[in-house]
């Protein structure tokens, strides 16, 4: 059977008439990556403070290996690992010193906590700079200095709240390389992000949430499935084509298939059922039209997301913006 | 054990980042210094000094606790690492047991720079050093309450110095420091009795001077009192503010 390591029941949260997380429901499995998967505001952090001791939750519960923690989140807290989506270690010590007092928090003795640290900032590729003040630290080197403070005490359960937001894409590509790294290594890991592709990437299942409300559930395949029962072919033509006229015409012969244009050489049809590509070609030939390319498209988890939460991409990328600024 | 452990480094870390700082050790000497040079350059007899000694260290105690502790903790509160000590597994008391360790020691090596400038010039026949010791003690775990009570009142580093002076400089003129409670217009002098310091002055009245005017057990029992009700409201304001 598979071991449940956190587990949320009717998880609600209130501010006066505000409903910032709304009886959440779901689990964590032993070992698996889970991303919490929304725009801002969706109540991310929110749910993330509850199950880390910042936030009470108004109702519900909160099981941790098994056990009711819900009015006892202290005495969880050891078995919690916590990375917030901005760095808080202390910017006059060094990485050295600030990963020895985290593991100090935790009842660590000094030996095993130096021990563990130096292990930590190899792992991390932090070495040489252990004995660099904090605040010298660049962007990238701060989050994954967070996140080796986060897993010194050999948690249970990581936390990880936006773990790649405003810091550059190598360092981001670099962190995701760590996350996945600790994943394989035995660390049960719930993150929340913004980014579709990274939780596509990263996570094995994917809860999406919207208005403080899990929409949907379940693995990448899972979430998929029903996105790829509809057939996408997509055809680039040589030159643009006049849109109305075609359209019309495609619609009358295909009357199953449903005509999309993405730019003006650039269409898609999609289709409930299998879709057979002579035709499409015999359609196209017939009017002149030369076809560079058909390709057949896999829909992608964002389309998903966007299908199910309504959320589209464009908003959650402004968001990002917004909050990096 | 483990409580131990992480009581003893956040101590340990306070005191390096912030107490044993360089500006506020100068801080620290200089102000008590200070204050005790202004009254004694006012003073005309050694036995004027002595009458002086209990208010500078009384003053000297307030400002150092109350402007460290108020203003390490909203800055560590604005940089966010105080949510680091939020969410580790030691209890909210021992946190604030930790934290507020250091300004408490921090106010009692400021209460002895002017007790040891005065050494100089005063006998040290006839001082009670255990009620010396004790009332600075009380003083200090008082003021140091103060500044924590201020810290979880505020947001901005700004705001903590703003607000620690609303409460410290009512503090200095009505504690009988300046003005002798007995001379205080009438309806002034429940404000005295309504604050700390008044007490902590008066004890230390007692044992440098033996001249002060409320029973010892009495002040000792206020400051206790104080203590408690300021160190339980901050904790309140924590797990309701920082806890949300």
């Amino acid at each position: 059977m598979e071991s449940i390591i956190l587990e949320v029941q009717n998880l609600t949260k209130k501010f006066d008439e505000f409903l910032a997380v709304n009886s959440l429901n779901f689990s964590v499995i032993k070992n698996e990556i889970f991303g919490f998967l929304g725009p801002n505001g969706a109540g991310k952090t929110t749910t993330i403070n509850m199950f880390t001791g910042l936030a009470r939750p108004t109702s519900g519960s909160l099981f941790f290996f098994g056990k009711n923690y819900t009015a006892h989140i202290k005495k969880a807290q050891e078995m919690i690992g916590i990375v917030p989506d901005e760095s808080n270690l202390y910017e006059e010590m060094d990485g050295f010193e600030n990963l020895c007092f985290c593991a100090s928090l935790y009842g660590i003795r000094k030996a095993e906590r130096e021990h563990r640290a130096n292990d930590l900032l190899r792992q991390f590729d932090l070495a040489e700079a252990g004995k660099k003040l904090y605040k010298s630290y660049s962007k990238g080197m701060k989050r994954k200095l967070t996140i080796a403070a986060g897993i010194i005490h050999q948690p249970g359960i990581l936390f990880l709240d936006e773990p790649t937001t405003g810091i550059d894409v190598a360092s981001a590509r670099q962190i995701r390389a760590l996350i996945k790294n600790l994943n394989e290594k035995g660390t049960t890991i719930f993150m929340t992000t913004h980014y579709i592709e990274e939780a596509e990437r990263l996570c094995d299942r994917i809860a999406f949430i919207a208005k403080g409300k899990i929409i949907k559930i379940g693995s990448i395949d899972e979430l998929m499935e029903e996105a790829q029962k509809e057939r996408i072919i997509q055809f680039s033509f040589d030159g643009t084509v006049q849109i109305n006229k075609l359209e019309q015409d495609f619609n009358r012969q295909f009357s199953q298939c449903h005509f999309i244009s993405i730019t003006d050489s650039l269409f898609q049809v999609r289709s409930a059922t299998a879709m057979d590509l002579m035709p499409f070609m015999s359609f196209f030939n017939s009017r002149g039209i030369k076809v560079m390319e058909a390709k057949i498209i896999k829909p992608s988890l964002e389309e998903v997301f966007v299908k199910i939460t309504g959320i589209e991409r464009d908003v959650m990328k402004k968001e990002k913006e917004g909050k990096k600024k | 054990m483990k409580m131990a452990i992480a009581f003893w480094n956040i101590l340990q870390k306070d005191m390096r980042n912030y107490y044993l700082k360089p500006p506020n050790i100068s801080w620290g000497i200089i102000f008590p210094f200070a204050w005790m040079l202004m009254f004694f350059l006012k003073s005309q007899t050694p036995v004027d000094v002595r009458t002086v000694l209990p208010g500078v260290m009384a003053m000297s105690i307030l400002f150092g606790t109350t402007s460290m502790l108020s203003v390490t903790i909203t800055f560590e509160r604005r940089s966010r690492s105080f949510d680091r000590l939020l969410l580790s597994p030691i209890s909210l008391v021992w946190l604030m047991l930790a934290k507020t360790l250091g300004a408490i020691l921090f106010g009692i090596v400021n209460a002895f720079v002017p007790m040891f400038v005065a050494l100089f010039f005063i006998p040290v026949s006839n001082i009670n050093w255990i009620v010396v010791i004790s009332s600075v003690i009380f003083i200090a775990v008082t003021s140091t309450f103060l500044g924590l009570f201020i810290a979880v009142s505020v947001s901005e580093v700004f705001e903590a110095q703003t607000f620690s002076n609303f409460f410290r400089f009512p503090m200095v003129f009505f504690c009988g420091l300046f003005f002798p409670i007995s001379r205080l217009p009438v309806f002034l002098r429940p404000i005295s009795y309504a604050i700390p310091l008044t007490y902590g002055a008066d004890l230390l009245k007692i044992a440098i001077n033996q001249n002060g005017h409320i029973s010892l057990w009495i002040s000792l029992s206020v400051l206790i009192l104080f203590s408690i009700t300021l160190f339980i409201i901050s904790r309140r304001n924590i797990q309701h503010r920082w806890i949300y």
